[in-house]
């Protein structure tokens, strides 16, 4: 279980509104490679670990998940806090403002709403590993470019400290792989699923 | 006053984050005592830090002690810019 901690990991504080770029925030919050799926990933695949720095660094990794899905959330909240409808529209979030207002919607960038098709849990470790490495660096490249878009220091703070934990976390999980495989090449460790 | 608070939330929010990634660093190396060391280390710091903070502005968790009314829900929360 979780208990919930009133403080973020690394703080947001944004004093300027930025609609457009909160549009292209949130697809850290409910995008393909955001934040939101990621935790839903490991939280989901580590179920099935076959080793102990495996279930612990799944879940682990996906707890943390959970905190960077609340930073990306207080970014796009204070980005849009406050604009004015029509300031909304003229920087192309009018369909946002008539189905969600300033309230914050996991969705990508490009407005589709979240999805599990975008992750996989597949019980087998190996597989399941070598997506994640290939996740975080996707969140690593989408931090860059929305890093890119900005001009504004109090956003890119945040995307820069969530960019560098995407790193921290793709070598935990290059660590977690190896182990596994070593693990698993063990002649007298069998992992072999029963048949049932 | 309001400086200090936030100069204390930062501090905690610092060593938390040290134990955040000692944390994901000892799961895949399990056996290094001198990384076990630091973390508990930091372990100790933190949770001085914490009481310190939560006797002073409230509580943290809901996890702890509370006056009359119920302060868990005292503003400002951590998305809201007022909280650093």
């Amino acid at each position: 279980m979780w208990i919930y901690e009133k403080k973020l990991e690394y703080p947001v504080k944004i004093k300027t509104c930025n609609p457009k770029m909160a549009k292209y925030v949130i697809t850290q919050y409910g995008g393909p490679d955001g934040e939101l799926g990621a935790s839903v990933r490991y939280l989901s695949q580590r179920f099935s670990m076959p080793t102990e720095e495996a279930k612990s660094i799944l879940n682990d990794i996906g707890t943390e998940e959970l905190a960077h899905l609340e930073m990306v959330g207080a970014i796009v909240f204070q980005l849009l806090k406050g604009v004015p409808p029509k300031v909304l529209e003229r920087e192309g979030l009018g369909a946002y403002y008539a189905d969600h207002d300033h309230a914050v919607y996991p969705m990508s960038a490009g407005g589709v709403p979240f999805s599990a098709a975008a992750l996989q849990s597949k019980g087998d470790p190996v597989a399941d590993l070598t997506e994640n490495l290939a996740a975080e660096q996707k969140a690593r490249a989408t931090y860059e470019n929305l890093i890119n878009l900005s001009d504004d220091p109090d956003v890119i703070d945040p995307l820069r400290f969530l960019r560098e934990r995407e790193i921290v976390h793709f070598q935990r999980f290059g660590e977690a792989l190896r182990i596994v495989e070593e693990r698993l090449g063990e002649k007298k460790c069998h992992f072999v699923k029963k048949a049932e | 006053m309001e400086m200090t608070r936030e100069k204390m939330l930062m501090e905690i929010m610092a060593v938390d984050f040290t134990l955040i990634d000692l944390n994901l660093y000892l799961d895949t190396h399990p056996y290094e005592q001198k990384t076990i060391t630091h973390y508990n280390n930091c372990i100790q710091k933190a949770k001085i830090l914490h009481e310190n903070y939560e006797q002073m502005y409230g509580p943290l968790t809901p996890m702890s002690y509370s006056k009359c009314p119920w302060q868990w829900i005292e503003s400002p929360w951590p998305w809201e810019k007022e909280a650093f």
